[in-house]
């Protein structure tokens, strides 16, 4: 992989910079004495023709999706990259436009520059084939959602949260540096496809517990990305404090760039064992005794991977039961959602099966939250509080805004034909293919059983706004582009949910080689 | 055609959460046309079946995920006429007894379509996957229904009805999830899962948990609790739909899911424990519990709507007794039963909770004593005293037929399951007695309370005389000549036995 390529891999991530610059000069050059409603709406609108910009270069990557001799490879292009890639680019445009009339700062022209460069880290991510790459990426990411995190200068809260997220950042960036190491140390190179070789063709005798040393500390890393338990107590003090916009960034973009680097892992995993049995175990021969099983990268990390969606979902499950901020409520839910998305991973199939059900869930997660955050920015500016009585009498005060609620709400829940029942059922018809019986199932009913704990949250937030009458009968007024923005995502839900092999077919059309 | 019942009323709620504010009679007539439509398209779909004997017939089959092997197959054999039939009745009823809703009147029937809608489309769903979603669309309307126009306890009913359905479901869904793995991942016709020829190892697990999640909503003891906390919660209309439809959800779920894709899970265990030697002596054991109890709770009761909510129960044991008889009259009587006590129940609820506590605003039996009714609502009366008739199982009507069926099929299958049934029906008549004459035909003497607040009552209204005469007219019609359902009904039941659903 030379230069040239590489510029070619990277130029949706170039265009992504030089958005950034542009919005940082026009904003801070032209227009410095311009009124902030002004300002907003051209630095969003540069943000969003960036995106568009990034997208219309995304096949002139042209890479390909190859494998086989590429020792080289540092970016993939094509795949689940380009899924997640595109649905990056979307998404960051979605939350860019939530920005409207938002007031939560005046440096407008900063805050778009670091959500299209957290972006831009967020792709490097979701096409990374190499770990110095997926290291990069992931800091570059980190770095801009913790400084939109603490976006909102005047609140204390915001300050709080990103303060707690830095700190839990950096000890699991460490951690991760610190698994990266090892599985260097072990294979002998940074490159995915190589390590992955390495262990598959390597006496395991001795190393052994040196790999799996690495791949729990790499867990803990990726696992404070995702905010899978027990690395998630940054998640909800950070959808808490956060400015509404740079949650939903931090909910949506964060997550899909996290997933698609956890299936670009996967993905290398299975495709090294070829057709062999996913879950293939190695004898280890010392003299003419087999004495122990030697696990592999892939069960290995396939069982570390099952310990953390158990305990997310029932953990984020659980706690969300509890809670009185609708946004502490979204954090435990992203938990649990996390947790459900991880089982897919841990039961990753050597077909498509599996990545395109993730990558369908996480994308569709993300639109879904988006909403969601949008309409408790548009609440919290009206009442100054995201506990849930702030949603009384909702569809009173706003009807559009209770409905787009109640679908996207019902969507997280998993009610049909909204998509996030079929993102779920996806989800866990791909698991039960690798794996039909015993802890396979079990994980599933246990999936399905949280799921059915968590209408009863959903259920308390719409409650509020549909069922219990409301204090304050005062309309809340909800600027243009938001509520278009939060219609666009509603209809979404229930479109993608009633005809899912529209996008079903859009992501399995991005896998011809595999 | 029959799709259109489905579309219809989808539409229908959609139009109304568009409609304006403020136009309740607008809203009242539009719900009410889409209703009779819905009720004319299902006697027509009904009356197209009669020529070719009720054999199944293909309404729609569109691949809906080409990938995955899921259709959006819609079909009808004898058993889902009937029951859309009853759902199309069910709700012009459910419209003309909340002909009085004031409240955020257009949301209400909005709310309410979307249920029929979602009923309607279980009762023609041929691929597993769509019954299910049609049957998950069901439960949110019915949650918003109860906690906004509810009464007593409104918030909790609901949450609870809610809770309890997405419980039975979630176990459904695990169900579809497995037999839809171990099948092969090709397909979720129901056919085609019959056909996959599934293990029995498989079958004896998968067969009672779907059975349970579907029986939960069919108000199966000990997972009743909803039932009648939900249905005391309701308004009227909804508890007329709880009762006439929804737990009919359940029981066909039973029937159409459970009992014909997992045969084989009601083979014998190989031992027996006190006489229950299989799953299918599970559940006939829980239905004749259920029958037994829920009548000898109804007659304790103090609150008139909690008699006929924990009558349902009862009657649903039926139901679900004549289900695991596993013999052609026991399974027919279980259909029909379903579509009579629909129909009664329906009647029973939009008594007591409309044309009654809408006047009275009270549904205590002691203080509904003092009011004399029967002289002051004649029609009420006499209204209940035919319900009543036709809910104690009284020949010439509906519910007479239907039990007898279930009580035969059950002596077929084992005498001792009817014996015990048919002490829940003697009770039955008992608790029916006792409600009828506390509420009506008291001679207690009139409260101080009364002679102060002895203002006349508001006159009978023409869409409750219409509701009543449509309920009525529906169990007479059955009572008097059953033929005209048992012959869609018994081809149905006959194939299903055959050899699973194929």
């Amino acid at each position: 992989m030379n230069f040239a390529d590489l510029f070619r891999a990277t130029l949706p991530e170039t265009a992504l910079e030089i958005a950034a610059l542009v919005v940082l000069v026009v904003d801070l050059g032209f227009l410095r004495k311009a009124a902030l409603n002004l300002r907003v709406a051209v630095a969003a609108l540069l943000g969003v023709a960036g995106c568009a910009a990034a997208l219309w270069m995304l096949p002139f990557q042209g890479l390909g999706f190859v494998y086989s001799g590429t020792g080289e490879l540092l970016l993939a292009s094509g795949g689940s990259s380009a899924v997640a890639q595109i649905g990056i680019l979307l998404l960051t445009a979605l939350t860019l436009l939530l920005l409207a009339d938002s007031t939560f700062t005046r440096h407008v022209g900063e805050y778009v520059a670091v959500v299209l460069m957290a972006a831009a880290g967020g792709l490097l991510i979701s096409a990374a084939q190499d770990l110095l790459v997926i290291f990069i990426g992931l800091e570059l990411l980190s770095l801009g959602l913790y400084i939109l995190t603490a976006f909102a200068k005047k609140s204390g809260r915001s300050a709080e949260a990103a303060m707690k997220y830095y700190l839990f950042g950096g000890m699991s960036a460490a951690f991760l540096l610190f698994g990266f190491s090892y599985l260097y140390g072990i294979a002998g190179s940074t490159n995915l496809h190589q390590i992955m070789l390495a262990m598959y063709e390597w006496n395991a005798f001795r190393a052994a517990p040196l790999l799996y040393v690495s791949l729990v500390m790499i867990a803990a890393g990726l696992g404070f990305k995702v905010a899978a338990v027990p690395f998630h107590l940054w998640a909800p003090d950070t959808y808490e404090g956060a400015p509404a916009p740079a949650a939903a960034f931090i909910a949506s973009v964060s997550k899909v760039a996290s997933f698609a680097l956890l299936i670009s892992i996967s993905t290398a995993a299975m495709h090294v064992f070829g057709g062999l049995n996913a879950m293939v175990t190695f004898e280890v021969h010392s003299g003419a005794v087999a004495t122990q099983n030697y696990l592999g990268f892939a069960v290995s990390w396939s069982m570390i991977l099952a310990v953390l969606p158990v305990a997310s979902m029932v953990l984020g499950n659980l706690a969300a039961l509890a809670q009185v901020s609708v946004r502490r409520l979204l954090a435990y839910s992203a938990i649990a959602h996390a947790g459900y998305m991880l089982l897919g991973l841990a039961y990753f199939s050597y077909t498509p099966r599996s990545a395109e059900a993730i990558l369908y869930y996480v994308l569709t997660y993300g639109l879904t939250t988006v909403g969601a955050f949008g309409v408790v920015g548009v609440v919290e500016r009206a009442t100054g509080s995201d506990r849930l009585d702030a949603f009384l009498g909702l569809h009173k005060r706003n009807p559009l805004l209770a409905v787009v609620l109640l679908v996207l709400f019902l969507s997280l829940a998993g009610i049909p034909p909204l998509v996030g029942f079929w993102a779920k059922f996806n989800l866990f018809a791909a698991v039960l293919q690798v794996y039909p019986t015993g802890a396979g199932l079990g994980l599933v009913v246990l999936a399905v059983g949280m799921s059915a704990v968590s209408l009863y949250y959903y259920l308390q937030v719409l409650k509020r706004a549909y069922v219990m009458s409301a204090v304050d009968d005062t309309p809340i007024a909800v600027h243009p582009v938001t509520l278009a923005v939060l219609l666009l995502v509603a209809t979404g839900a229930v479109l993608l949910g009633c005809f899912p092999a529209l996008l079903q077919g859009w992501i399995a059309g991005f896998y011809p080689g595999l | 055609m029959l799709a259109w019942t489905i579309y219809l009323s989808f539409a229908g709620a959609l139009a109304q959460a568009l409609l304006p504010k403020g136009k309740p009679s607008l809203s009242r007539w539009l719900a009410l046309i889409v209703a009779l439509a819905g009720l004319a398209l299902a006697v027509a779909g009904f009356a197209a079946g009669i020529p070719n004997h009720f054999a199944r017939v293909i309404i729609v089959d569109v691949p809906w995920v080409s990938s995955m092997g899921i259709h959006y197959l819609l079909a009808a054999d004898g058993i889902s006429l009937v029951l859309v039939l009853l759902t199309g009745l069910a709700a012009v009823a459910g419209v003309l007894f909340s002909w009085n809703i004031e409240l955020r009147t257009n949301e209400f029937f909005a709310f309410y379509l979307a249920l029929i809608g979602g009923v309607y489309g279980v009762f023609l769903s041929f691929d597993l996957f769509l019954l299910f979603v049609f049957y998950e669309i069901a439960i949110v309307p019915k949650y918003f229904l109860i906690a906004i126009w509810g009464s007593t306890r409104r918030e909790y009913g609901a949450m609870k009805l809610a809770l309890y359905s997405f419980v039975g479901s979630a176990m459904v869904l695990v169900g579809l999830l497995a037999a839809y793995a171990t099948s092969g991942s090709h397909s979720t016709g129901l056919v085609d899962l019959a056909h996959a020829g599934l293990p029995v190892s498989f079958q004896m697990w998968v067969f009672p948990l779907v059975f349970t999640g579907f029986a939960i909503l069919a108000g199966m003891w000990p997972f009743h609790t909803w039932a009648p906390t939900g249905h005391v919660a309701a308004p009227t209309a909804a508890s007329m739909l709880l009762a006439g439809v929804v737990m009919k959800l359940g029981a066909y779920g039973c029937l159409r899911v459970a009992i014909s894709l997992f045969p084989h899970g009601m083979d014998p265990w190989g031992f027996s424990f006190l006489g229950v030697g299989s799953w299918r002596d599970v559940f006939a054991v829980l239905a004749v519990i259920g029958i037994v109890y829920g009548a000898l709770v109804a007659l304790a009761q103090t609150d008139f709507k909690f008699v006929i909510g924990y009558s349902s129960v009862s009657h649903m044991g039926f139901v679900l007794l004549g289900l695991m008889t596993l013999n052609q009259i026991g399974m027919t009587g279980a259909v029909l039963q379903m579509f009579s006590h629909g129909v009664i129940a329906g009647l029973l609820f939009a008594i007591v909770g409309r044309i009654v506590y809408e006047r009275t605003h009270t549904r205590q039996l002691a203080e509904l004593e003092t009011m004399h009714l029967s002289k002051r609502l004649p029609f009420a009366a006499w209204a209940f005293v035919i319900a009543g008739m036709a809910s104690m199982g009284l020949p010439g009507f509906s519910g007479f037929v239907a039990e007898l069926q279930v009580l035969v099929g059950s002596w077929v299958a084992k005498p001792g399951w009817t014996i015990a049934a048919g002490v829940g029906i003697v009770v039955g008549v008992a608790y029916t007695w006792r409600a009828l004459q506390k509420a009506f035909f008291s001679d207690a003497p009139p409260s101080a309370h009364m002679h102060e607040h002895g203002h006349e009552l508001a006159a009978i209204t023409v869409p409750e005389v219409a509701g009543v005469a449509l309920l009525v007219a529906a169990t007479l019609i059955v009572g008097l000549y059953p033929r005209i359902l048992l012959e869609a009904i018994e081809p149905a039941v006959k194939t299903l036995l055959a050899g699973g659903g194929r």
